[in-house]
């Protein structure tokens, strides 16, 4: 029984955690049609703004409970800041070309960060335990569970609803499905397209970085762990169809649920075990689980 | 005639004067040139690569205290600073030139800067290289090249195993003898141990200590078994399902070959879910996180340090002048890959003078050198370095673990409890492997 509470929790704490970091790469592709992988830059930058930051009010002794604010200004701040740069200077000036140009752009943009990031923190590691070691712990069915690691489900399942909301209820969602599905029309209707673009890659690139400032509290935030996550991000992504929100969700659930239970009943396959779902979902849909049907132009 | 040698005359005055009046400016600008001219090099320096992590993860823990060491080894010895028995300046009178190449990046392009090194620098020797891939990478390519290479910290026994080497070695001990230490310590503090679990990287350093580590439990207390045997990737930074599984097995104790972030992030994870409370952690390369995570490891924790280094090493002039002189330039105490940094140095320069020495004081040829390494013995700052295996290409020393304690008092991370295990007690033999020496039952250690 406690085996099956770990794997099920584990696997939880797993997918809200790559579903975080998958959200705003799965909305930028969806709408803008581009496959960021600088996306891994801003996961990087949310992770030491945020250990930053941590470190900056926890050495002043400040109440705990600031210390989770912190977290969160510094990552929407290091997302702000570095997707409007890069929506301005960089891409604005390839939309509409080839994807592979994109791809590459995307991709030279992100190995520049990683430099400027260590120019930056320089390549000690950085630790910022605090919000983590904080939050205590506490027990179900014999197995110690981080309260931390169950309030980032919690905020996980309220970022998936809050996405679907925004997308199905308000006026920008509609905007941004009618722009999913055909930017000239669009913009024939006079939907600011360009506007549009500007918000959604902001909105992608808070989200990156809130990926990476959420998991700064639980690890050694060190240069590279970047490359680390876009992998599984892209894994993600694929998993549940390029561009579907509802495919990240599940997506990050089918990999964090396999992972888990790799884990704990065969852990010579953890490895493997991500990347064979993800073969296995392609083999039967090779649009991933959740690809909209493309609407073909006359 | 006699109007051209008066104006020879003239010119010869007017030179002499215009020196005699330079002479007080000339002479503070002269002297240092002088002098210099006078120091000068008799022979032609030695040119050595030096491959560390200088970006990446591994550049905090490892590369940057190795490239430190380096640095100020270098200078000591061709200031003729280091104390006895290496008070002589540089490699047998010969300055060291280094040259620094990142270790970052695929074993590939480790392999391209190896060439590079050899073939467009031109350097005499190597020292180098953290991961244990990466030496493995290395090896061949140094023998293609005939390029002394001395390798500084990756810890694969599996380098002397597979093929005998003739132009690299390694003055520091391979992770067999930091395993067997490991579990000798383990089974002092816990000697009806029933069954133990472990945790390691999936690549060639940690699915080695974990065989390893199994291997000498098995020989020492061959009814324990494995509980969990878990390897997730390198640099996974996340181990919530794996600190599940560990719980869920509530063994008395976890091996753990973790380094760098990884190891700081299982410790600081697994301690906010208790699992040091149900199980002794036992990290083979402890000592590199003690420092800075200090009271978030839980008192009790068995630490090694790849040898009797940094806090375990013993009160010698050697290690007292080396651990001083990089306090006072880096203003921190030096860990063990700035140990291994400095062994490897000072074994290299151990075997160039014996072969200097053999030539009657001349700069030796580099198979003079790499003839004279084979089955040396030199002081390293924290033990004695006896090229003893891997047809005397491989290091055995001795090894110390211990306890980890906060000391709240002075707010310092201590170990207590160390227990020094002399090279023969925890190395295999010259005349086997360190699998079949371990399946053995690890015959002919010499503990006492």
């Amino acid at each position: 029984m406690i085996t099956v509470i770990a794997i099920v929790t584990d696997g939880l704490v797993y997918a809200a955690w790559l579903f975080v970091v998958a959200i705003g790469l799965t909305l930028i592709f969806g709408v803008m049609k581009i496959l960021n992988v600088a996306h891994g830059a801003f996961y990087a930058f949310g992770a030491y703004a945020a250990a930053t930051a941590i470190g900056l009010y926890f050495d002043r002794g400040w109440p705990v409970v600031g210390g989770y604010l912190a977290v969160a200004t510094a990552a929407i701040a290091i997302g702000l800041v570095m997707g409007y740069i890069l929506e301005r200077v960089f891409l604005r000036r390839v939309y509409g070309k080839d994807e592979v140009v994109v791809v590459l752009i995307t991709y030279a943009l992100f190995l520049i960060l990683e430099d400027v990031l260590i120019l930056i923190w320089g390549t000690d590691g950085r630790s910022a335990y605090q919000p983590y070691v904080e939050a205590g712990s506490f027990i179900v069915g014999g197995l110690p569970l981080s309260v931390y690691d169950i309030g980032l489900v919690g905020f996980a399942g309220l970022l998936a609803i809050a996405a679907s909301y925004t997308i199905k209820k308000t006026t920008f969602g509609r905007l941004l499905t009618a722009v999913i599905y055909d930017r000239e029309t669009a913009a024939a209707f006079g939907v600011d397209v360009s506007q549009i673009y500007t918000v959604t890659f902001l909105v992608g690139a808070v989200l990156g970085a809130l990926g990476g400032a959420l998991t700064a509290p639980k690890i050694s935030v060190t240069p590279g762990l970047g490359v680390e996550v876009i992998v599984l991000a892209f894994a993600v992504v694929a998993i549940g169809g390029m561009g579907s929100m509802e495919g990240a969700l599940v997506g990050a659930l089918i990999v964090g649920l396999f992972r888990a239970g790799a884990v704990h009943l065969i852990p010579q396959l953890e490895l493997f075990s991500i990347y064979a779902v993800m073969a296995l979902v392609l083999v039967f849909r090779p649009q991933g689980l959740f690809s909209r049907a493309q609407p073909r132009k006359i | 005639m006699h109007r051209m040698n008066e104006s020879a005359w003239l010119v010869r005055k007017l030179s002499a004067a215009v020196l005699f009046a330079a002479l007080p400016i000339a002479m503070p600008i002269a002297m240092p040139i002088a002098a210099v001219a006078q120091t000068a090099p008799a022979v032609p320096p030695v040119k050595l690569g030096l491959v560390t992590f200088l970006t990446g993860p591994a550049a905090g823990p490892f590369g940057i205290p190795g490239r430190n060491s380096a640095e100020i080894m270098i200078e000591m010895l061709n200031a003729g600073k280091v104390p006895a028995p290496y008070a002589t300046a540089g490699l047998a009178g010969a300055p060291i030139v280094p040259k620094f190449v990142d270790e970052a990046g695929s074993t590939a392009n480790q392999v391209t800067e190896f060439r590079n090194l050899v073939q467009r620098d031109g350097v005499n020797a190597i020292v180098g290289y953290v991961s244990s891939g990466n030496c493995l990478a290395v090896a061949p390519v140094a023998e293609e090249l005939k390029a002394l290479t001395v390798f500084f910290d990756c810890g694969t026994p599996r380098i002397f195993e597979e093929k005998p080497l003739k132009y690299v070695f390694r003055a520091t001990p391979h992770a067999t003898m930091d395993n067997v230490g490991a579990a000798r310590y383990v089974l002092k503090k816990f000697p009806e141990l029933a069954s133990f679990s472990g945790i390691n990287q999936n690549y060639a350093w940690g699915q080695d200590s974990w065989r390893d580590f199994v291997a000498a439990m098995k020989a020492l207390a061959p009814k324990a078994t494995v509980d969990k045997e878990l390897l997730p990737k390198l640099f996974a930074g996340e181990f919530g399902a794996e600190i599940s599984a560990l719980l869920t097995a509530n063994s008395k104790v976890v091996h753990s070959s973790f380094w760098n972030g990884d190891l700081e992030s299982f410790i600081v994870q697994n301690g906010a879910r208790g699992l040091p409370a149900r199980s002794t952690m036992v990290y083979t390369a402890g000592e590199t996180a003690m420092f800075r995570l200090g009271a978030k490891i839980p008192d009790g924790t068995i630490i090694g340090a790849r040898g009797p280094h940094g806090v375990m090493a013993p009160d010698t002039p050697l290690n007292k002048w080396f651990r001083q002189v990089y306090e006072d330039r880096f203003a921190t105490a030096p860990t063990y890959p700035a140990y291994h940094m400095a062994q490897s140095i000072l074994g290299l320069k151990s075997a160039w003078e014996k072969a200097a020495a053999a030539k009657g004081g001349q700069q030796p040829a580099i198979d003079d050198v790499v003839k004279a390494f084979e089955g040396i013995e030199f002081e390293g700052p924290s033990a004695k370095i006896r090229m003893a295996i891997g047809n005397g290409h491989q290091g055995i020393a001795d090894i110390a673990y211990g306890s980890f304690r906060f000391n709240k008092a002075e707010g310092k991370a201590e170990i207590v409890d160390i227990v020094r295990y002399p090279a023969e007690c925890v190395n295999p033999p010259a005349n086997m492997t360190s699998t079949a020496w371990l399946e053995a039952g690890m015959p002919g250690a010499k503990c006492n």
